[in-house]
């Protein structure tokens, strides 16, 4: 049977993590599992967690009153859901609901930023993981403003 | 007889059929007439009498039935009064005219095809082309970005390819609805997703610029040739064969030396400003 420092090693995100570090890493995660509708995370809520996709779908979601609910992104196996977690004040900024049954890894962030600041390599190797997905959605989401296919465009 | 005169003169022809796409999109049937089919990629120079013409690309394979099947957006007046034509009306039309999809080079490979909005009506005669010759090309992954669910072009056509096992067809959209259940978000991030051999794949993207040089400088990320990417580039044409300099962009035409171009011969000159 595989550990979870196995489980987690085969997700695309962490596949480069020497051997060491997932262990380290492991020993804050846990198998999650969301049925459809669910909510995984709520803005403003504490930034507690991260996941580590591994099945199904999910809406990343902000609300803005009078409108409802606006699905701003949506992700799916291999992706990383909550990147809130790692920069303060630790507080998710949007919403992030089940589409389908989700299946993740999922990170306790209390744990984990405890660790990263007793090991700041360990932290490094993470940040060097996660900034690069900050910019690429940052990227993303300046050219849907664009609103490139409009008639205007 | 010459083909010049069709590539000079436009020849009338009537509109056999309409099918409205979007509130400002519609495809076109034309008689083929004198027009030659023409490749995928390459365009017809239409017609509306007394207004002006306009650029459209190829939307369909469809030389067999000797059709001519354009996919039109009404932006402007000769566009929209090209979209507003109905059955049996007569339009001008001359080509075919440009360089267009590399398919002979795509045969063997993996193609990745990536369209957006108006964008796909180009691509739609490689994906014909593909699954009417399947056996002699690798798979076929196709992304699909549109602003929102409702203007996304050829949807029962669409729902073929999603279930499609000769083809992977994804689509993803600016801003969902309250009945989509698909992707939200950028092209490229269901691009960065799929999984693919950069060394045996070929790339054609057509929709706007910006999004085609964002998925032109992701899939060079992955380690893709620039010379096997292809963008199809758009610009104001008047004579679509290289003689009035309308369409000039830097060194080249795009009328007669593109609308396809090989990324690595273009990509400088698509962030020069003044072009």
């Amino acid at each position: 049977m595989k550990t979870m420092a196995g489980l987690i090693r085969e997700h695309p995100f962490l596949a480069d993590l020497t051997e060491a570090e997932c262990e380290v890493v492991a020993g804050c995660a846990k198998n999650a599992v969301f049925e459809p509708g669910t909510y995984i995370l709520r803005e403003g809520q504490p930034a507690n967690a991260f996941h580590l996709i591994r099945h199904g779908r999910v809406a990343v979601e902000i609300y803005a009153p009078r409108r409802g609910s606006h699905v701003l992104q949506t992700l799916g196996p291999g992706e990383i859901l909550g990147l809130s977690w790692i920069v303060p004040p630790y507080r998710s900024t949007s919403d992030a609901r089940a589409m389908e049954q989700v299946r993740t890894f999922s990170f306790d962030a209390v744990c984990l930023r405890e660790k990263c600041e007793k090991d700041p390599a360990l932290g490094y190797a993470l940040m060097k993981r996660f900034v690069p997905v900050l910019v690429q959605r940052m990227s993303a989401a300046r050219l849907q403003a664009l609103d490139m296919f409009g008639a205007q465009a | 007889m010459s083909a010049l005169p069709t590539r000079l003169a436009p020849v009338p022809l009537r509109v056999l059929a309409t099918t409205p796409e979007t509130a400002d999109s519609t495809t076109l049937v034309l008689e083929s007439g004198a027009i030659q089919p023409g490749a995928p990629g390459q365009f017809n120079m239409l017609y509306p009498f007394g207004l002006g013409e306009a650029a459209i690309s190829i939307s369909a394979d469809d030389a067999a039935a000797r059709r001519l099947v354009h996919t039109v957006r009404g932006v402007g007046p000769v566009s929209a009064a090209i979209a507003a034509l109905r059955p049996g009306d007569v339009l001008g039309v001359r080509g075919p005219f440009g360089v267009g999809w590399p398919m002979r080079q795509a045969r063997g490979r993996t193609i990745v095809l990536v369209a957006g909005g108006i964008g796909l009506a180009p691509l739609r005669p490689v994906i014909h082309a593909v699954l009417r010759e399947r056996a002699a090309y690798g798979r076929l992954l196709v992304f699909y970005g549109a602003r929102t669910p409702r203007e996304r072009l050829f949807v029962p056509e669409l729902a073929g390819w999603e279930a499609s096992a000769d083809l992977e067809f994804v689509t993803t959209v600016d801003s969902g609805d309250a009945n989509w259940g698909g992707h939200v978000g950028f092209v490229t991030a269901l691009l960065a997703q799929a999984r693919f051999d950069p060394a045996r794949t070929i790339a054609m993207t057509c929709g706007p610029e910006i999004m085609m040089r964002a998925v032109a400088n992701h899939l060079r990320e992955r380690g893709m040739a620039a010379e096997d990417i292809h963008v199809s580039m758009e610009r104001n044409m008047k004579c679509a064969a290289g003689l009035c300099g309308h369409c000039q962009f830097g060194p080249l035409f795009i009328c007669k030396d593109g609308p396809v171009f090989p990324y690595g011969r273009i990509a400088e000159l698509m962030t020069v400003r003044e072009i």
